[in-house]
């Protein structure tokens, strides 16, 4: 990274972080915080599904993590009372082994193969769901505490949400830093020999395998990584809505997931971003239409990709020095 | 027991005609159409508007559905899909617009036909019972009979039509189709046009049995994806074998199951994965078809 990248961090974050929460301030819509904290969480599982798109596999499974993750961290939290930081990673780690498993066997399967499969995926997560004894069934598992407070040896890291005078701004907050933190690490895997491996089993796997490759091993890498993601931000998710349902994530998310990644362009680490914001905060911000929403919505949709099939980032606006920004 | 084979095979015929369809636009375009379960519900309620609405006869209702979707069909290749497919970098962007039809038909089904289930009167009246053993309404016989030659006047239709033979041609190999001098682009058309108006007729088929809603769109998407999973995407044949197969797993695993609660599909789905982990293509799809 140079200067340059390195100060256009500094002022997104800045925006995001200062910004941001000035203008909700000034405008006085303080539904928006509870929209940016959704598309900030949403965009991280987009970012996982992107990773996918990087090994050349179509994703459309992530809404199934997402739900194993918010379960693990509410069945952590409600039953066995540890600290929800805390089980932010677990719920992570738990989708990362689980993805191991189901991984090693369906990730033999390209093109649309995998892509139905992963489909599939996603509605077997909501059965398990709605069949397992420790998942409450169809009730859900309802009425989370808020976050509690986070110390080591005494000192306080991230204070008790619950005592919070406006835990909206905490959680905005929460998540952005997660956000970045994901996106920061998906840039970082892009540009490592890892991502440089991963994007020869984009280009030709057996090529790729011929000259050395472990593919079948970088695959489930990659696949676990991105469940991880999932996992997390489903967790983040639950905690904000302190509530889970079998529901709660289902075919319909995982598509958008997906679609998130092509929106915003499949050949850029922050097209996920991009597109969730877009996505998400387009069908909020269309919400005024009243029963006309869908149509407009989905027409909007339609024109974008066929007007921009490569993604929104893939205008000649975003590539002046030619490449794009990888 | 014959009661759920029974079942099981009038469930097949429908799903088999979903499939079908859905099969036939992925092996010529390489496309999964997401809006298939979509396209299907919009068939039904054709079929409603005409038979409950305007009163004409049911066999209208279901021609009309068919047309609808088929040009509808048509208009989807020629205005969305070609140009995508012809500019986008990867193959995959089709999806997004698959995905954006799909969430379009929604709306669209929405704002002209609400969100009530909706039926139509029984075309039949009576019921067909042979001694306890098997006992099955007359009008689902009727439609597993419709459904029955709508697949055996496709499969006819395919192979020895000059039309058909083009499309297996163009599925079997795309450029080599085109420099034996197919009309690839009016072909495809075509074939799009053919695999909606096959999800227009199931459609408009169980309106007159089950009645149709809004919400039926994305589950019967999936189920295709299934039934396409398990006979080999982009075959005729093992769509057929996929929706009889579904069909009869679904009818039995209803019956056997029941006592452990509501976990039939979810036993479907995990056999399913266990299945394509040994058998990645499918029963009879080419291998990375």
């Amino acid at each position: 990274m140079n200067t340059k990248k390195w100060l256009l961090t500094l002022v997104f974050l800045l925006i995001v972080l200062v910004g941001v929460p000035w203008a909700i301030n000034a405008s006085g819509r303080w539904d928006f915080y509870y929209t940016l904290t959704s598309v900030a969480l949403l965009s991280i599982a987009s970012a996982g599904v992107w990773l996918t798109f990087y090994i050349g596999r179509i994703n459309i499974g992530q809404g199934a993590y997402t739900l194993i993750g918010g379960y693990a961290s509410a069945i952590l939290v409600t039953q066995l009372g540890v600290n929800f930081w805390l089980t932010l990673p677990l719920a992570g780690l738990a989708c990362a082994i689980i993805s191991v498993f189901i991984g090693l066997p369906i990730l033999r399967l390209r093109g649309v193969y995998f892509a139905m499969v992963t489909l599939v995926l996603t509605e077997v997560a909501r059965l398990t769901a709605l069949a397992l004894p420790i998942t409450n069934g169809a009730k859900g598992i309802v009425s989370i505490p808020l976050p509690a407070e986070l110390s080591l040896f005494g000192l306080t890291i991230i204070p008790d949400f619950a005592t919070l005078e406006n835990p909206k701004l905490a959680f905005y907050i929460a998540a952005v830093i997660m956000m970045v933190l994901c996106y920061a690490a998906l840039y970082r895997i892009v540009n490592s020999r890892l991502g440089h491996l991963c994007r020869s089993l984009q280009q030709n796997e057996e090529l790729s395998a011929s000259i050395g490759v472990n593919t079948a091993y970088l695959r489930v890498i990659a696949y676990s990584i991105s469940s991880f993601m999932g996992g997390v931000a489903g967790a983040s998710f639950v905690s904000i809505s302190q509530s889970i349902y079998p529901s709660t994530f289902q075919v319909v998310d995982s598509v958008n997931f997906m679609l998130n990644c092509f929106l915003g362009g499949l050949g850029y680490v922050l097209g996920p971003m991009l597109g969730t914001l877009m996505l998400y905060f387009g069908w909020d911000l269309l919400f005024t239409m009243g029963k006309y929403q869908l149509l407009i919505y989905s027409s909007l949709i339609i024109l974008l990709i066929v007007l921009l099939p490569n993604g929104i980032l893939s205008l000649p606006l975003f590539n002046k020095r030619g490449g794009g920004p990888k | 027991m014959e009661q759920i084979l029974v079942n099981g095979l009038y469930l097949g015929a429908q799903y088999a005609l979903i499939a079908l369809g859905l099969t036939l636009i992925f092996s010529l375009m390489n496309v999964l159409n997401f809006a298939h379960g979509q396209m299907y519900v919009f068939g039904g309620f054709v079929t409603y508007t005409v038979v409950a609405q305007l009163g004409l006869p049911f066999i209208v209702g279901l021609l009309l559905s068919a047309v609808v979707l088929g040009v509808m069909g048509a208009l989807i290749e020629k205005f969305l899909f070609r140009p995508v497919i012809a500019r986008s970098k990867r193959e995959e962007s089709t999806m997004l617009l698959a995905a954006g039809i799909a969430f379009f038909l929604d709306a669209v089904i929405l704002l002209l036909f609400g969100e009530k289930q909706r039926g139509i009167p029984k075309i039949v009246d009576g019921v067909f019972n042979w001694d306890f053993r098997i006992v099955i309404p007359y009008d689902r016989i009727l439609i597993f009979v419709l459904a029955i030659s709508a697949i055996v006047a496709f499969i006819m239709y395919m192979q020895y039509s000059k039309t058909g033979r083009a499309m297996r041609a163009l599925a079997q190999d795309r450029v080599a189709a085109e420099l034996m001098g197919v009309d690839v682009k009016y072909y495809s058309m075509i074939g799009f046009a053919l695999g909606a108006m096959l999800a227009g007729l199931v459609g408009g088929l169980l309106v007159s049995i089950t009645g149709i809603n809004l919400g039926m769109g994305g589950p019967a998407s999936i189920k295709a994806f299934m039934m396409i999973m398990i006979g080999g995407a982009g075959v005729i044949s093992g769509a057929i074998a996929g929706g009889f197969i579904l069909g009869m797993m679904e009818s039995v695993g209803l019956t056997l199951l029941a006592v452990y609660g509501d976990i039939t599909y979810l036993v479907i789905f995990v056999m399913l994965m266990i299945f394509l982990s040994i058998r990645p293509q499918g029963l009879m799809g080419k291998p990375w078809g």
